[in-house]
């Protein structure tokens, strides 16, 4: 502590001073402020609810005795405040609960279902990433031409199209009438539970089991969900993309480049677009983060055993344990995408310093 | 001379001037210039027609649905686009899927209209307060906007409406609850700008208070760019709001709400598509009109983004 005053009237070096060192202790009281806040929201929206969950334990026919004792043993009888510190710790220990449905842990049942959704988000990125970046580069090249319209318009339905019924339409031309794809779930039944699971993600599990059946199996299945996620991620990063690009494009840097003689690919691939590599990271993170929230609705589509479907057949059930645990824990990985991007942003942008 | 000029001036004319004569005809002015500019661009104006057609279908929906949208005819159920006398066929109950569509054109409209009523007043409030008062009331109401800009926007909708209970009223209170943090920033954002200026400091030298200063000098200048954040957020609130009632966590059957509407269909999806396919196209055309008319709209009253996107 010495040091840190000494700092302040001396300017002597400290590790304690140096900017990245405050920037980490910032990062991390923002990331506990917030936490705080979630697991405070999902506190309320727990107490709030209409369901009694003392009756939904006991029963409607338990006598008054009982109905006591599961009350005092849920720590309901205790002062409002000490509730909420109880489930703070309860939450900070990774204890959410026991499901109603499933009657486990609801850690352990988010554990298991946690890579589904990892693998169908990452997919859809990848090919929102890899569509959506020559997109928009070539969309704000080209302004206003037709290419430029067309993209605009490929982003604009996008936005405007409602994933489930997207996914809906999906599943019944490309499954229903033309049979080029695997139906919902992962894989099919028979190649259910074959290769062991390690990642929990069956692409990798059967890269590494090295059982290629199984693969282009689970291939077939995930196709279609991560295209459809993959077209909203195209819409949201190649407009993005677009807009970094123009704002690049009209700099003097440019305007240089060309009087030089540079040729246009060197000018726009070489210059303005490795310029814009910062920012389309972070955007590339928020659109992931956007695409784990997103695949809630395309995972009851799809039967997709991930944490969307999860939370959601849990709610339909009244399972609030299971509900408010999927809740945070897809909260805490939005926080952290959320950080991750603004982290990068200051360490590669030296502007941002 | 000076007589004839007068005389041949037109609306137009007097709407296009220069040199204002007043302060309510500048406003006239500047409204019709930015409506010609909007009125230029093709695809905003599609986006206009199909949300007057919305507001046109809502309003006269007992006139123009050929059939009572709740009557159900089990003998009829499940007719193909086209059959006789149901133009776009019938569902599992035998309603017309036509009438249903029109009628839930006034749920939309509802869900849409709170929304955007409840969630930029909020954030509104917030982003004003937070920006004109500073030091701690800023940081305690920006903390609290940065954690519910932090939630992702669905899964938190999911967990009030579970909270508080199915149905149409809470799923727009739930919709609204996740909707007002960008709102608050932008306010804020504006406030700050706005807030050090030197008029501000004129009025304030005439004795006007906080309230007045808020009210009457800074809320004026956030209204546009919150317009156009809201038209082009309006796309998401339907979206959002279809997705709760293809939940069954929105509107409750039997009402013809468009997303449970689809959950309705899903279970027919392989043999009885249009059941599906109808309300789906309806959502998705409305949502794309928000988003056209917000596109433009952005361009004409928000000239700073609209340069670059």
């Amino acid at each position: 502590m010495a040091v840190v005053e000494n700092n302040g009237k001396g300017r002597r070096w400290s590790p304690l001073s140096s900017p990245a060192v405050i920037l980490t202790f910032k990062t991390l009281g923002s990331i506990i402020v917030t936490m705080l806040g979630l697991a405070f929201i999902t506190f309320v929206i727990g107490r709030v609810m209409p369901i009694d969950p003392v009756l939904s334990i006991v029963g409607e026919q338990a006598s008054k005795s009982t109905y006591d004792d599961a009350y005092a043993a849920l720590g309901l009888d205790k002062p409002i405040i000490v509730q909420f510190f109880i489930y703070i710790w309860d939450v900070m220990h990774g204890d959410f609960g026991t499901s109603l449905l499933t009657a486990r842990p609801v850690v352990d049942d988010l554990i298991r279902r946690f890579p589904a959704t990892l693998e169908l988000a990452t997919l859809g990125t990848i090919m929102g990433v890899t569509l959506g970046v020559p997109l928009g580069v070539l969309a704000a090249v080209n302004k206003g031409s037709w290419f430029d319209q067309i993209a605009r318009v490929v982003a604009l339905v996008g936005y405007s199209m409602p994933i489930f019924w997207l996914g809906l339409m999906g599943l019944l031309v490309f499954y229903g009438i033309l049979g080029w794809v695997g139906g919902p779930g992962r894989v099919d039944i028979f190649y259910a539970d074959i290769v062991p699971s390690v990642t929990g993600m069956i692409l990798l599990d059967s890269m590494l089991d090295g059982n290629w059946d199984v693969f282009w199996n689970a291939m077939s299945h995930i196709i279609l969900p991560a295209t459809i996620l993959g077209y909203y991620s195209l819409a949201y990063i190649s407009r993005m993309t677009r807009s970094f690009m123009l704002e690049q494009m009209s700099a003097e840097y440019i305007t240089t480049a060309r009087v030089k003689g540079l040729p246009e690919r060197t000018v726009i691939w070489g210059h303005a677009f490795k310029n814009i590599l910062v920012q389309l990271i972070t955007v590339i993170a928020l659109s992931y983060a956007n695409l784990l929230e997103g695949s809630v609705l395309t995972e009851i589509i799809f039967s997709w055993p991930g944490i969307g479907s999860y939370i959601t057949t849990a709610l339909l059930s009244a399972d609030m344990n299971a509900v408010l645990g999927g809740t945070i824990v897809v909260g805490l990985v939005f926080v952290l995408l959320n950080i991750f991007s603004d982290l990068l942003y200051r360490v590669f942008d030296p502007r941002a310093k | 001379m000076m007589e004839t000029n007068m005389q041949k001036q037109t609306l137009r004319d007097w709407l296009l001037t220069d040199t204002p004569t007043s302060r309510r005809h500048a406003r006239y002015a500047a409204a019709y210039s930015g409506w010609l500019t909007l009125k230029s661009n093709t695809m905003a104006m599609v986006g206009l027609g199909i949300l007057l057609l919305l507001l046109f279908m809502a309003a006269f929906a007992p006139l123009l649905a050929p059939m009572d949208p709740f009557v159900q005819n089990l003998g009829g159920r499940l007719q193909p686009i086209g059959a006789d006398g149901h133009i776009l066929g019938t569902d599992s109950l035998g309603r017309d899927l036509l009438s249903r569509v029109i009628y839930g054109s006034r749920i939309t409209l509802y869900i849409v209209t709170l929304v955007a009523l409840i969630a930029p007043i909020v954030g509104l409030l917030v982003g004003t307060v937070a920006g004109y008062t500073g030091g701690i009331v800023d940081a305690v109401l920006m903390r609290i906007t940065d954690i519910f800009l932090a939630f992702p926007r669905l899964v938190l909708a999911l967990a009030f409406v579970a909270a508080l209970g199915a149905g149409i009223e809470n799923a727009v209170l739930a919709i609204s609850l996740t909707a007002w943090p960008p709102y608050a920033r932008i306010a804020r954002a504006e406030t700050l700008t706005i807030r050090n200026s030197d008029y501000i400091a004129a009025v304030k030298l005439q004795g006007a208070g906080a309230m007045r200063i808020i009210t009457k000098h800074i809320w004026p200048l956030c209204i546009s760019s919150l317009i156009v954040r809201v038209t082009l957020d309006m796309a998401g609130v339907i979206l959002a709001a279809a997705g709760l009632g293809f939940l069954g966590l929105g509107a409750q059957p039997p009402s013809p709400e468009w997303g449970a509407m689809i959950s309705e269909g899903r279970k027919f999806i392989l043999d009885h598509w249009w059941v599906a396919t109808v309300p789906g196209l309806a959502i998705f055309t409305v949502s794309l009109g928000f988003n056209l008319l917000g596109d433009g709209l952005r361009d004409v009253l928000d000239p700073k983004e609209g340069g670059h996107s």
